[in-house]
């Protein structure tokens, strides 16, 4: 029982690197309406930002800041280039095109900064804590990543109460409303992605932290999409708990069916388990119920 | 000037319905297809052939799969590359265990084995669309080469997991040496080029075009969603399947069953996104460009003068691509095809200002 509980434990911290992933597609999901393919790149891409400073010899804080400068200027750049001149196209087009600004980061941060696996330090504590007389092991680490995501969800909740924040819940509700009432559509959008990048950054550090900075995480979190589809696309507490869901179960499934089939079915099984979902539940757990108009 | 209709009449149904409708067009085809099927076999070396000319083959029957899948009906999908591998390995299996079979026959069942898992992956879009569906596609991405690598008997238990094709054998014709091989997947390619365009421009592929463009719609005039969804998802998948299997039979020649990656199945949808959404003719550019682009970026920059590392042209092949899908949705979401079709119509009254 205490090996069920280490799998568990383990599955769900490795289910809160995911959600932090996720969570950055819902902020552009909800505000935007654009389904953010670039997500996963944009986390490498800060990742690579944030270690490349730090090898430089600048201190922590000071790339952290360039970082988060980085990013930002990126939300600039992208909504500059790429969103304002797809106005009023359907989501797929808009899909297609972030895909593109997915391959486009993807080989930018790798021509600037290479693609070697980069170890990134810090400070985060790395030793086993033993929980039960010893029973069961967890790492300290991913007590440091569930902090760090609940802290970056309490900080995205209070946001949600200032007054941009009520700005971007409003450009989620109905653009055109929105901007009758005066709110720029192409600032909040600046800011959604802003903030999605940070979030990023955030995701970045820890997976890099983790795993080292390396091209594979672009893969790694395309995960974040099952994710989305349990949890619901348009709500944040449900790509919390989609990822721990997704986390936990993907773990237990390779301990426990896994071995029946030969292993290796972490690859998929997030994957099969959000399709069987789409069939019962298309909107997810806590998603918006999909309804259509003529 | 030498390129206009007016002064044609058609007098009967047939020459209306007809692919090329004016005769300009019928002989630029002939001449095209000649230069294919003898030009080229005439003047080109056993590099542009590996190197160019049949992966150019193999993959524009997979994009022109896709497009029948996303272009004309709508629906995205990420998984091109695991049934493109769903028929590599049917075909593989098909040829090794029934070794008398004709090939032609082989392909034509790996397609259809195809065609019914592709269909089962389509269930879901019977619910969901868009990018919900993509996600659905990704499971079948991530499961199908785990499936063939974990179950051996797909490879017939081959210790190294790697399928070797067998020697391709046409009614007594050994297809061996490069030109053999290209024209074996012209012929192919061509022949089912042109069921898709004739599939495309009638009822099924009206009503692929109808859900495309409003499902609800096409609902309420009579087409039944569940068998246009899953009928473009039957037949897009029976030519990614044939696509694979060619690749397999006549690129490759061995591969690993997890060697068809996400990546290829990405630069499959590149190819239709670039070459146009929704055109038999755009699969082809598309693929003939998106081919083009590393083959340039590692031959270009040396004849000027720069030595760029393989990691680097790597990087920067991720980065042009990506730079020119955006670029595309922008400025011409209809892609090369689109602009095929404005020089057509420049060309109609070409020399003269108007």
């Amino acid at each position: 029982m205490a090996f069920f509980f280490e799998v568990l434990i383990g599955g769900l911290m490795a289910g809160v690197m995911y959600s932090l992933v996720a969570l950055g597609f819902v902020l552009i999901f909800k505000a935007s309406g654009v389904f953010n393919f670039a997500q996963g790149a944009m986390v490498l891409f800060a990742g690579l930002f944030f270690v490349g400073f730090m090898e430089l010899g600048m201190p922590m804080v000071v790339s952290l800041l360039l970082t988060i400068a980085v990013m930002v200027l990126l939300a600039g750049v992208i909504e500059r280039l790429v969103l304002r001149h797809l106005v009023n196209q359907e989501g797929i087009i808009l899909f297609m095109a972030t895909i593109g600004v997915s391959f486009f980061l993807d080989g930018f941060g790798q021509t600037i900064w290479g693609s070697n696996v980069r170890q990134l330090d810090i400070g985060i504590p790395t030793d086993p804590i033993f929980l039960l007389d010893g029973d069961i092991l967890i790492q300290s680490f991913d007590l440091w990543a569930a902090l760090v995501a609940g802290t970056l969800l309490a900080i995205l909740v209070v946001f949600q109460k200032t007054r941009i924040g009520r700005a971007l819940r409003a450009v989620a509700d109905d653009h055109q409303a929105a901007q009758s009432v005066g709110i720029p559509l192409n600032v909040i959008w600046i800011i959604v992605w802003a903030i999605a990048g940070l979030v990023a950054l955030v995701a970045g550090v820890m997976w890099g932290s983790k795993l080292g900075v390396q091209p594979a995480i672009v893969s790694l979190a395309l995960k974040a999409l099952p994710v989305l589809i349990l949890g619901g696309f348009t709500s944040i507490p449900g790509a919390i708990l989609g990822g721990l869901i997704i986390g936990a179960g993907e773990k237990l499934a390779e301990v426990y069916i896994g071995p029946l089939f030969g292993g290796g079915i972490e690859n998929w099984f997030a994957y099969v388990l959000a399709l069987g979902f789409l069939l019962i539940r298309p909107q997810g757990l806590f998603g918006e119920k999909i309804i259509e108009r003529v | 000037m030498f390129y206009r209709e007016s002064g044609q009449y058609k007098t009967s149904y047939r020459a209306d319905q007809a692919i090329f409708t004016i005769p300009q067009d019928r002989v630029f085809f002939a001449l095209l297809m000649l230069a294919a099927f003898v030009g080229i076999p005439l003047v080109a070396t056993n590099y542009i052939y590996t190197a160019l000319l049949i992966p150019f083959l193999c993959l524009a029957l997979a994009a022109l799969g896709l497009n029948i899948l996303t272009g004309y009906c709508g629906q995205l999908s990420l998984g091109t590359s695991a049934f493109m591998g769903v028929g590599a390995v049917a075909a593989w299996n098909l040829a090794t265990r029934v070794p008398d079979l004709n090939i032609l026959v082989v392909f034509a069942l790996a397609g259809l084995v195809t065609a019914a898992v592709g269909m089962f992956f389509g269930l879901p879009s019977l619910r969901i669309k868009g990018f919900y569906l993509a996600v659905a596609t990704l499971a079948a991405q991530f499961f199908l080469p785990w499936l063939f690598v974990k179950i051996s008997w797909f490879t017939n238990h081959a210790a190294s997991g790697v399928i070797t094709a067998p020697q391709l054998t046409l009614f007594g014709w050994s297809i061996d040496t490069p030109m053999e091989k290209y024209l074996f997947a012209l012929g192919v390619v061509t022949l089912l080029a042109l069921a898709a365009k004739n599939l495309v421009r009638s009822n099924p592929g009206r009503q692929w075009m109808a859900i495309r463009d409003m499902d609800i719609a096409a609902e309420i005039i009579g087409i039944r969603p569940v068998v246009a969804k899953l009928t473009a998802f039957a037949v897009s998948s029976f030519f990614i399947g044939i696509a694979g299997a060619l690749y397999l039979f006549v690129y490759l020649g061995s591969a690993e069953p997890d060697g068809f990656t996400i990546t290829m199945s990405f630069q499959v949808l590149f190819m239709i996104i670039i070459g146009g959404l929704g055109s038999i003719l755009g699969s082809f550019l598309g693929a003939f460009f998106i081919l083009l682009v590393p083959i340039f970026l590692t031959r270009v920059p040396p004849m000027l003068g720069f030595d760029l590392s393989t990691a680097l042209v790597s990087h920067l092949e991720f980065m042009v691509f990506g730079a020119l899908i955006v670029i595309f949705l922008i400025v011409e979401p209809h892609g090369l095809a689109r602009l095929w079709q404005i020089t057509k119509e420049k060309l109609r009254i070409w020399p003269f200002p108007y």
